[in-house]
């Protein structure tokens, strides 16, 4: 219970009838940190955090919190706060009841379990549904009780299990700024998992992408978002153009490559290599939507002329976002997407530029990436 | 309805009544109603007007006018007797039925080797009738049977024991019959219990007794509830096992016996009746108050895929 210095994971994995779905998981978390793991739905992410709370036992490594192992602990000798995703409140305990339930089992005195009860309860704004069962409060509701349980008990770690993933839009946006309150105001560790990058990026001081239960990258939400060290990681930063080419040429940070699926066999672009490439490698180029600038008509128009060369297509969709239009272009077989303030015609052609150092080039083999461990 | 009178509805008639549950649909309970009515509605009732046409010998032995099998039901005490004898036999079988399933119900919910054979083996008596499972005790615990044959063998005893034609064969022809009942009841209701739920008791510090008794029991206490009520009332109509493995004219002189008695062997249809409806009033008298107890639980969802 109480703090902690450091939480340290040591080549954590477990393995599920022969198929690895967390391996060599090695992380450490320092006191006060909030970090994310994401990745897609079966990349371990929600395994290894199930080990971490100790619903899952360990094949592999070993968890140490300050030296000492806690992963031969019981779940409920970890002193562990959790937040489910299904909330898992107890539906026949009132609001008041679910929250003192950890204290009672703690054997705290009554007085102290009802004020620190109703200390929770109020943080979380809930003051007046106290007496509530679950089934009478709304998702948000039900989340925020389940966050005062798992608070109440002042953990060393809270473990948050996609916790907004049952909540519409506009109720996420709320909880995640209230979520990142707690965790401040609290002084809480908290590790969070979840597939949503915006979450996570604006949530989290530092982010866990996993993939296929190996982790891919550790940084800072800033360093992923600017500096990516793999299209799949790209991929999960808002790159949501990843094409498949080939290297023609390289000079110093600089690549040509072909797209072999674009109009018009041989379009070229030019891009910020991202690890060794040599010529004839076969790659993923990546660029978000809104570094690409649209162009119609032949002004910006043969190719060579702009920085990293353009793609011919035609503008097949269009979709109005405030500010700016989503604009999809088909290229050959490939459609790419774009962001324009001017909604271009459905069906026009267009020229697509993007700046050299906002074209990435990453070697399409996943496994070559090695991951990297970014001190906080 | 008078508020919104000046605004005549506008809907056709057929609507107005589909609004109030009146549509074709309900056509489709003709045929279960005629079956109810001829098969239970009509016997019933004719039963109950049968229990107050007693028979001459009826009225001058115990009085009470047409009220004469009543007054005899409860004044001779052979007859009365039967009431306690059939609550000895089917309060524990029920009972034991219910509490030993929880824990075996428990077990099960869990994946392991051998899983499926064991809830197989468990379920599998289900499918005998109890006239099959009295003839098997016979077989298996009568002073002749192989067990007592084994025991005397190896010396663990010295003279047969006494398992059956007694209090103890129809309890374990109960038992064989209603624990599998029983525990594909529980076993359902347990999986509609969120299992995480009970991780969630562990992560805030709960013991495998403490997440029992807090989370799981009072989830399950309506189904225990159910479950037991059932099991209670299969337990108190026995008849067969009663006679075949009981001892038919002593302890195990259960009420059904003594309807059939009344019905087989006296020819008196009217005290038949009663003893049967009398049967029906003491089932109903138990179910009531264990539905009673069950309301006063949490009944709400348990948030799983029950």
């Amino acid at each position: 219970m109480g703090d902690f210095e450091s939480l340290e994971l040591r080549g954590v994995g477990r393995r599920f009838g022969g198929v690895d779905a967390l391996s060599g998981l090695d992380l450490t978390i320092k006191s006060g940190e909030f970090v994310a793991l994401l990745g897609p739905s079966g990349c371990g992410k929600s395994t290894a955090l199930n080990c971490l709370a100790g619903l899952l036992p360990l094949t592999h490594g070993e968890i140490l919190l300050d030296g000492r192992r806690i992963d031969t602990l019981p779940p409920e000798r970890r002193g562990f706060g959790m937040v489910f995703q299904s909330y898992a409140l107890f539906p026949h305990l009132s609001v008041e009841k679910n929250v003192a339930f950890g204290l009672q089992m703690q054997g705290l005195p009554r007085a102290e379990i009802d004020s620190r009860v109703r200390e929770a309860i109020s943080l979380v704004k809930l003051g007046e549904h106290a007496k509530k069962l679950p089934g009478q409060l709304s998702g948000g509701q039900q989340q925020r009780v389940a966050i005062a349980r798992a608070v109440v008990l002042e953990p060393s770690l809270v473990l948050m299990d996609e916790p907004l993933s049952n909540l519409d839009a506009k109720l996420r946006l709320d909880m995640r700024t209230e979520i990142r309150r707690l965790h401040q105001s609290l002084g809480l560790t908290t590790i969070y998992v979840t597939h949503d990058q915006e979450e996570a990026l604006s949530l989290a001081d530092r982010l866990v992408v996993m993939r296929e239960g190996r982790v891919q990258q550790v940084g800072t939400p800033d360093e992923l978002y600017e500096s990516p060290t793999s299209w799949y990681v790209a991929d999960f930063m808002g790159y949501r153009n990843i094409l498949p080419a080939t290297v023609v040429s390289t000079s110093g940070g600089e690549v040509v490559v072909a797209l072999p699926g674009t109009a018009g066999d041989g379009v070229r672009l030019t891009g910020r290599a991202v690890g060794a490439l040599g010529a004839g490698d076969r790659v993923r180029v990546a660029v978000r939507p809104e570094d690409f600038v649209v162009s119609t008509g032949s002004t910006s128009g043969n190719g060579s002329t702009s920085g990293a060369g353009s793609i011919p297509g035609a503008v097949s969709v269009v979709e109005y976002h405030g500010r700016e239009h989503a604009v999809g272009v088909q290229t050959g077989d490939t459609m790419l997407h774009a962001r324009t303030p001017a909604a271009p015609q459905v069906g026009g052609s267009v020229w697509l530029t993007a700046p050299v150092e906002r074209v990435l080039v990453f070697p399409e083999a996943l496994d070559a990436v090695v991951p990297q461990e970014v001190a906080a | 309805m008078s508020g919104v009178g000046t605004q005549r509805a506008t809907a056709s008639l057929r609507h107005r009544l589909a609004e109030r549950g009146v549509d074709p649909a309900l056509l489709l309970l003709v045929p279960g109603l005629v079956v109810a009515v001829a098969l239970f509605v009509y016997p019933f009732s004719y039963g109950i007007g049968l229990t107050i046409q007693p028979t001459a010998a009826m009225q001058e032995q115990w009085g009470g006018g047409i009220f004469a099998n009543y007054v005899a039901f409860f004044s001779d005490p052979f007859v009365f007797d039967s009431v306690g004898l059939t609550m000895r036999l089917a309060l524990p079988a029920a009972l034991f039925n219910v509490l030993a399933s929880v824990p075996v119900a428990m077990v099960l919910r869990h994946r392991f080797r051998g899983k499926r054979l064991l809830t197989s083996l468990l379920v599998l008596p289900i499918t005998l009738g109890t006239v099959l499972t009295a003839q098997g005790l016979l077989i298996f615990a009568g002073r002749q049977g192989w067990l007592n044959r084994a025991l005397l063998e190896i010396g663990l005893i010295d003279e047969p024991l006494q398992l059956v034609n007694n209090y103890l064969g129809v309890m374990f022809s109960l038992v064989i019959t209603g624990f599998p009942f029983a525990f594909l009841l529980i076993s359902s209701y347990l999986s509609g219990i969120d299992p995480s739920l009970e991780q969630a008791a562990k992560t805030l510090g709960a013991g495998w007794w403490q997440r029992f008794r807090r989370i799981v029991l009072p989830l399950l206490a309506p189904g225990l509830a159910t479950t037991f009520v059932l099991t209670f009332v299969l337990a108190f109509s026995v008849f067969p096992s009663a006679r075949l493995v009981g001892d038919a004219m002593g302890e195990t002189r259960v009420m059904s016996l003594m309807a059939f008695r009344a019905f087989g062997e006296q020819n008196d249809y009217a005290m038949a009746s009663t003893i049967a409806l009398m049967m029906g009033a003491v089932e109903l008298i138990v179910v009531v108050a264990v539905l009673g107890l069950r309301s006063l639980l949490y009944r709400g969802t348990t948030g799983g895929k029950g």
